[in-house]
């Protein structure tokens, strides 16, 4: 075990070396002249010139992207172009509202679309399982960002019972995790349920009916701990899709998180912030991927990692 | 995937390889939910490609003099905040979305299927290579990598094409792969090789016609995502520029009157919601129709 998490935290540095590489490159890809950006139009050549060098603009790439490494590793990702604050300092203070909204949603996935896929599966062909898969349809369709405002129209505007956006107590935090989480809830309710049906089909599943052990504990105790596995692929996947969709339901809600700062710095073309938050959501991205991982070896012990 | 049966039918001749299997539409209409599913696709592809026919009103001019006005018997969805017809602008709009759905698509299929197919086929150090790029491309969450591409390339529809095309391209790479590993060690491969076929016409005609299934219903199921892709960068003023009708940049307008004029933005995103669920119902349908075997991964 011990072994195998290291062997698998080695697969997951070339990844990371090869994400900061990508996302060097396409920032590079822009363009124009970044100095020139920096110091706006007013500025004199000479001025941008002195940038440049300062930048290091007028080395090559490899020592461009060598300067921007060894910064990197050292927590320097820049500086904004629009506030001159480190960039590190700004997604500091957003991260822990993404993180937040993130792991809020993967929560309320897991618990409703399990629960959900459970039911589905124990009564096959039912009513419940036709209103339960009919539901999670709607929620693989639904834009993350109409549903959203949808709530938000209702809760909201007509009910008036949740606040509209914004951040800070629990009730803030209602809207937001339910419209995220609604694909990824349609997403694992169907993986359970397709998981476990697979394993009712197995002999060992037929042996404890057989013996007569009561239904709930064939299911709780003997299938959903072998239909886990792809339970739990899709659960990390999700992560990712949630990562992706919480820059959406950041700027539904007001939400201060990385996603809006990322939108924002788009927008005013702020690219050492790009460079920053698209590195930080990767970099989280690949971490949960290995934590995913190392949760099969636990979940598994069939596994075996030689 | 490939059973004994479909391999005598690969080694007719060529014109029936490549055609679908038998009774495929047969199943499809008799599948209810993908008939809906077709059925609400063809109401928006003909409502659209009819729209200058059944409106005479442009859905970009603006007119001061109703603006915001709620649904009514003149404005079935009502008017946005510069008088334009809702209606109007959403059946336009299908135009807009359903064209780069099918652009971006078209793109990731292109760039993906033959990567995959050569990734799957010669397998060694090019998969190796292959798969660290596409691993790599995993990396980035899907909508992340997409948004990453338009900050680099700017808005525009042609951007959002290219943006929503290259970042899904992996899914093809994956997919098509997976069957080229499973085909390449088939005797009937085997056997072409021995007479001495050369690896592209083994590629095109045995391996290619192999994933035609799969790449099929991969792609409804796409066209889903990428329409729902495009419309999120949209949504965020990221995507097609105005005036120009698209249901995300609509639905980001209509936020801002989303306490005073629900229907802005209900509407819009009524409509990709249908649009869609639309091409779930007929990927699935058409998963069932092709090949029962196949599953959700």
């Amino acid at each position: 075990m011990g072994l195998y998490l290291l062997r698998r935290l080695g697969l997951a540095v070339p990844t990371l070396l090869g994400v900061t590489v990508v996302v060097f490159a396409l920032i590079r890809l822009i363009p124009g002249d970044p100095a020139r950006l920096i110091l706006g139009l007013q500025a004199s050549e000479d001025e941008v010139a002195r940038l440049r060098v300062e930048l290091g603009l007028d080395r090559p790439l490899y020592v461009q992207y060598a300067r921007f490494f060894a910064r990197l590793v050292r927590g320097d990702l820049g500086y904004s172009a629009v506030t001159r604050e480190p960039v590190i300092g700004e997604i500091g203070s957003r991260l822990p509202a993404t993180v937040q909204l993130a792991v809020s949603s993967i929560v309320l996935a897991t618990l409703v679309g399990m629960a959900a896929g459970i039911l589905s599966a124990a009564r096959q062909y039912s009513a419940l399982d036709y209103l339960v898969m009919t539901v999670a349809l709607f929620g693989v369709s639904l834009p993350v960002f109409w549903l959203g405002l949808m709530l938000m129209l209702l809760f909201s505007v007509y009910l008036n019972w949740l606040p509209a956006g914004g951040y800070g107590t629990p009730a803030h935090l209602v809207l937001p995790t339910v419209a995220l989480a609604a694909f990824s809830v349609a997403i694992i309710a169907r993986m359970t349920r397709s998981s476990l049906l697979e394993v009712f089909n197995q002999d060992y599943i037929r042996t404890a009916r057989a013996k007569g052990l009561h239904g709930r504990v064939v299911i709780l105790r003997h299938a959903l701990k072998n239909a886990l596995i792809p339970v739990i692929t899709v659960i990390g996947l999700q992560f990712g899709a949630l990562l992706g969709g919480a820059i959406l339901t950041e700027t539904v809600f007001a939400w201060p998180g990385m996603g809006r700062l990322l939108v924002s710095a788009i927008t005013a073309r702020d690219y050492a912030v790009v460079q920053g938050v698209v590195l930080v959501f990767a970099g989280l991205f690949t971490l949960v991927n290995l934590a995913v991982d190392v949760l099969y070896a636990y979940v598994d012990p069939r596994i075996h990692y030689g | 995937m490939s059973t004994p049966a479909s391999t005598t039918v690969r080694w007719l001749p060529e014109t029936v390889a490549l055609r679908p299997r038998p009774g495929v539409w047969r199943r499809l209409r008799r599948h209810r939910t993908a008939v809906v599913g077709l059925a609400v696709l063809a109401v928006f592809v003909v409502g659209s490609l009819l729209a200058p026919v059944l409106f005479t009103e442009d859905p970009t001019e603006a007119n001061f003099e109703r603006v915001l006005q709620p649904p009514s018997r003149a404005h079935l969805l009502g008017t946005d905040n510069l008088g334009r017809d809702l209606l109007v602008r959403i059946v336009y709009g299908a135009r807009v979305s359903f064209l780069i759905g099918v652009l971006a698509v078209s793109l990731s299929a292109a760039l993906g299927v033959p990567v995959g197919l050569i990734s799957g086929y010669y397998g060694g150090g090019v998969d190796m290579a292959i798969q660290r790029l596409v691993d790599l491309m995993l990396a980035f969450p899907g909508f992340l990598l997409a948004l990453t591409l338009i900050a680099v390339l700017g808005v525009g529809v042609t951007n959002v094409v290219v943006a929503v095309g290259l970042a899904t391209a992996p899914v093809y790479v994956r997919l098509v792969r997976g069957v080229a590993l499973s085909i390449r060690t088939q005797v009937y491969v085997e056997a072409a090789q021995a007479l001495g076929a050369s690896a592209g016409r083994i590629l095109r005609r045995h391996v290619l016609p192999n994933c035609l299934a799969p790449v099929i219903v991969q792609s409804t199921l796409q066209l889903g995502t990428a329409i729902l892709t495009a419309a999120g960068l949209g949504f965020l003023g990221l995507g097609v520029k105005p005036p120009t009708p698209e249901w995300g940049t609509m639905l980001g307008e209509g936020q801002t009157y989303l306490f005073s004029s629900w229907y802005m933005a209900t509407f819009p995103g009524l409509a990709i919601f249908l649009t869609v669920l639309a091409f779930n119902l007929l990927g699935d349908g058409l998963r069932d129709a092709l090949d029962p075997r196949m599953r959700l991964p």
